[in-house]
C-alpha cells in the first residue's frame, strides 16, 4: 500500500517534469510493438512467486537457466555457421574457425542441397555453392570433414527437407573414421514445420515431412543417444517478420507437434525429449529478447510437465542455440553491424543461451569473408572473457521490468498456443495458413513503421550519410564451383558399383512404400554412394511434393 | 486508364519471401494489379506467367545469389515471347559488381536492402509502360 501511495506521488512529479521536459514524440514500444512500462516496481509483479516463477538456475521451471552454475562451468558454445562453394573450401574455413578458438561446427548448405537437388540438376543452375556448401554425395561429405575428428567436435547441420539424407552421410563419415555411435555428437536442424511456416525449403507434403522427422527421432533414440534430433527453430520465423511473441509461440507449438507425433510412434516422452533442442533469433530490442529466452524456458518446462508428464530433467529443460538477427543488418554503413551484433549477442547471453552464432557485418551483402567471420567470433569472445557477464547466472532476474516483460511475453505466447490448440494443433494451423498470415501481417506492419520512421534503423531511415557508399570486400562465389561439382558427380556415377547402388535404392523405395523407418535404408544407400538427389527423387515418387499457394 | 499489372516473381530455389510479399502488398495498396507467382519458380514458369497476365512490369526477388543466371534468362524469354516494352525490376541481395552487368542485360532497376516501399512504388509508377 505504501509503495502504491508513493508511486502515485511520484507519478504526479513525473507529470510536472514532463510539462517542462516533453517526452520525445515517439511511442515507447518494443521492436515488436509491445507497449512498455514507464517504470518497473513491485506493483507490476503482484502475484509474483519467486519459487514458483523463477526458482534457481538448473531447477524447474528453469527461468534462470538450465545449469546451476551456468557459464561458470562452461561458457556457451561459440558456433559460427559456415559453408560456401565446395566441400574443400568449407573444410578450410572450418579448420580456420577451430584454430581461432571456435568450439563447435555449424554447416550451411547451398539452396540445391537444402531442396534435395544434386548440383547437376537443371534447377540447381546458378545456385551451386552460393548460399552454403554444395553436398550431393557421401564423397562430398567426406571431403567436408576431412582431417576433422568427428568424435571430438560437435557439428550442427542446418538442413530440413532432406535432413535424413545429410544425417546419414554424416553418420557414414563418422563410421568410416571409426567413431563409436555414442560419441557422435551434434545437432540436425530437421525442423520441417517451420519450413512450411517461414523458411520455405520443403520437399514433401506435411504429413510425410513430419514422418521423416519422426523416423530420425526414433532411430537416434535407439542408436545415436548423443545426437540432438531436432533443433526446433524460431529463427526463420522471426526473420520472416514475426514478432518476438509469435516467434516464441509458433516455435513451442511446433515442438508440441513433434512431441505428439513421437508419442504416436510409440516412443516414451522421457526417452526422446532430452534430445530436442531449440534455436532462437536475437533481434535488436535488448530487453524483449532477454525476456523471450526466459519465458521460453519456463513455458516449455511447464508444458512438458503438465501436458506430457515428463519427469526427466533433460526433457523439461529448454536448451537453445541463438543467432543474431540477420534481418537487422544493414547494407548502409556496414561497419555499424558489428555494434548491432555485439548488443544482440549480449542479449542472448543474458538470456542464458547454450550456444551462439554472431553474424558477420557483411552478411546482408554476401557470405562472410575470413576476416569478418573472425571479427564476429571475437565479438562473442569479448562478451565471454572481458565483460564479466558470464560470471553470474541470470543477472537480470528480479528486475521488476524484466520479470514483468517475461510474464507479458509468456501470457501473449500462451494465448497463441491456445488458439493453435483450438485449431487442432500446429499441423492443422499451418494447413489453414494461420502462422503464415500472422507473420506476413507483422512483416508488413513493421515495414510501414519504418517508412513512417516510427521505428529507426541508423544509417537507413535516420542518420544517413551523403558520402559515397562505404564499400567492403565481400566473398564472391563464381560458377566454377558448379562446373567442378557437376564433373565430380558424373565421375561418381560412373565409378560407383552399379549393382550395390541399384539394390540400395530399391530398398529405400520399398521402405517408403511400406511406411517403414527410412533411416537405415537411407544410410545404406548413401554408403553405396547414392546421391542426395537420387534418394529424394525416389521419396518424391512415393510421397509426392508440397505445393504452396502464393498468397501475400 | 488501364491499371498497371505487376508480376512479383520468386525465381530459383530461394525461399526468402518476406520482401516479395511486403512489396506485393505495398504495390497492391498503391493501386497496381499484382500477380504473385509463389516460390521456387523456374524461368520458364515466370515467362509464362508474364505473358499470360500480359504484365507491364516483371519484378524479380532473389536473395540466393543466382541472379546472374536466372534474370537474363527470364528477360530474354519475356521479350522473345512478345512483351518487348515490359519494365524489369530486381530486388534482393545483389552485389554492386553485378548490378551494371544486370542492367546491360536488360534490367531497368535494381533495389537492394534498405530501399523503401515508396521508392519502389514511385519508380514503377513513373517508368511502367503505358499501353494503348
Amino acid at each position: 500500500m505504501e509503495i502504491k501511495n508513493q508511486k502515485t506521488k511520484w507519478e504526479n512529479k513525473l507529470k510536472e517534469t514532463e510539462k517542462k521536459y516533453l517526452p520525445r514524440p515517439i511511442r515507447f514500444t518494443t521492436l515488436s510493438d509491445m507497449d512498455v512500462l514507464d517504470l518497473g516496481t513491485p506493483l507490476d509483479l503482484e502475484s509474483f512467486d519467486y519459487l514458483k516463477d523463477l526458482g534457481f538456475p538448473g531447477e524447474y521451471p528453469y527461468t534462470r537457466g538450465v545449469q546451476p552454475n551456468m557459464y561458470r562451468g562452461r561458457l556457451w558454445t561459440m558456433r559460427q555457421f559456415a559453408g560456401f562453394a565446395g566441400a574443400a573450401e568449407t573444410n578450410k574455413r572450418f579448420k580456420l574457425l577451430l584454430q581461432a578458438g571456435q568450439m563447435g561446427l555449424s554447416t550451411a548448405f547451398d539452396m540445391p542441397t537444402l531442396m534435395g537437388y544434386d548440383a547437376d540438376h537443371p534447377k540447381s543452375k546458378g545456385e551451386v555453392g552460393k548460399c552454403g556448401v554444395s553436398i550431393s554425395s557421401l564423397e562430398d561429405m567426406e571431403r567436408l570433414f576431412d582431417g576433422i575428428p568427428l568424435g571430438e567436435v560437435t557439428t550442427s547441420m542446418t538442413i530440413n527437407g532432406p535432413a535424413i539424407v545429410m544425417m546419414a552421410m554424416y553418420f557414414a563419415v563418422a563410421e568410416k573414421q571409426g567413431v563409436p555411435r555414442e560419441k557422435v555428437r551434434g545437432t540436425l536442424q530437421n525442423d520441417i514445420l517451420k519450413e512450411y511456416i517461414a523458411q520455405k525449403e520443403w520437399l514433401f507434403p506435411i504429413k510425410e515431412g513430419v514422418k521423416l522427422v519422426i523416423d530420425t527421432v526414433e532411430f537416434c533414440t535407439k542408436h545415436y543417444p548423443n545426437w540432438n534430433t531436432i533443433s526446433i527453430s524460431g529463427y526463420h520465423i522471426r526473420e520472416a517478420g514475426a514478432t518476438a511473441v509469435q516467434e516464441l509461440a509458433f516455435t513451442l507449438a511446433d515442438g508440441l507437434a513433434y512431441i505428439e507425433a513421437s508419442l504416436k510412434r510409440g516412443l516414451k516422452v522421457d526417452e526422446f525429449a532430452p534430445r530436442l533442442s531449440f534455436f532462437f533469433d536475437v533481434h535488436n530490442d535488448f530487453f524483449e529478447e532477454i525476456a523471450k529466452f526466459r519465458a521460453a524456458r519456463r513455458m516449455w518446462s511447464r508444458l512438458m510437465k503438465d501436458r506430457y508428464g515428463a519427469e526427466n530433467e533433460k526433457s523439461l529443460m529448454l536448451r537453445t542455440h541463438a543467432q543474431t538477427a540477420g534481418v537487422s543488418l544493414t547494407a548502409q554503413q556496414p561497419h555499424n553491424n558489428i555494434v548491432r551484433v555485439a548488443l544482440q549477442g549480449l542479449a542472448a547471453v543474458l538470456g542464458g543461451t547454450q550456444s551462439l552464432h554472431t553474424n558477420s557485418m557483411d552478411e546482408t551483402l554476401a557470405l562472410p569473408t575470413d576476416e569478418t567471420a573472425k571479427i564476429a567470433l571475437r565479438t562473442q569472445q569479448i562478451i565471454a572473457e572481458e565483460s564479466g557477464v558470464a560470471h553470474i547466472a541470470d543477472p537480470l532476474g528480479g528486475s521488476y521490468f524484466i520479470e514483468w516483460l517475461t510474464n507479458k511475453t509468456e501470457t501473449q505466447a500462451l494465448d497463441y498456443i491456445k488458439r493453435i490448440d483450438e485449431m487442432g494443433g500446429m499441423i492443422k494451423a499451418i494447413e489453414r495458413g494461420f502462422p503464415q498470415s500472422e507473420i506476413a501481417n507483422s512483416a508488413y506492419h513493421y515495414q510501414r513503421q519504418l517508412e513512417k520512421k516510427e521505428k529507426v534503423i541508423v544509417g537507413v531511415n535516420k542518420y544517413q550519410t551523403e558520402e559515397p557508399k562505404q564499400t567492403i570486400n565481400t566473398l564472391y562465389i563464381d560458377r566454377s564451383v558448379e562446373e567442378r561439382q557437376t564433373r565430380g558427380l558424373a565421375e561418381l556415377r560412373k565409378k560407383r558399383s552399379k549393382k550395390a547402388h541399384e539394390e540400395a535404392m530399391r530398398i529405400v523405395k520399398e521402405a517408403a512404400q511400406n511406411g517403414q523407418n527410412l533411416c537405415d535404408p537411407v544410410l545404406q544407400a548413401v554408403k553405396a554412394y547414392a546421391t542426395l538427389g537420387e534418394i529424394c527423387d525416389v521419396l518424391k515418387s512415393v510421397y509426392g511434393e508440397y505445393r504452396e499457394t502464393g498468397v501475400f | 486508364m488501364e491499371k498497371i499489372r505487376v508480376l512479383v516473381a520468386k525465381p530459383g530455389l530461394d525461399g526468402h519471401d518476406r520482401g516479395a510479399k511486403v512489396i506485393a502488398r505495398a504495390l497492391r495498396d498503391a493501386g497496381f494489379e499484382v500477380i504473385y507467382t509463389g516460390l521456387h519458380q523456374t524461368p520458364e514458369m515466370i515467362i509464362n506467367a508474364a505473358i499470360q497476365e500480359d504484365v507491364h512490369v516483371v519484378g524479380m526477388s532473389i536473395l540466393s545469389g543466382a541472379h546472374n543466371v536466372l534474370v537474363p534468362e527470364i528477360i530474354n524469354g519475356v521479350k522473345k515471347a512478345g512483351l518487348k516494352d515490359a519494365l524489369f525490376v530486381v530486388g534482393g541481395i545483389i552485389p554492386d559488381e553485378d548490378i551494371s552487368d544486370l542492367k546491360q542485360k536488360g534490367v531497368n532497376m535494381v533495389f537492394t536492402p534498405g530501399a523503401s516501399l515508396k521508392e519502389v512504388v514511385d519508380y514503377i509508377q513513373t517508368n511502367a509502360p503505358r499501353r494503348g
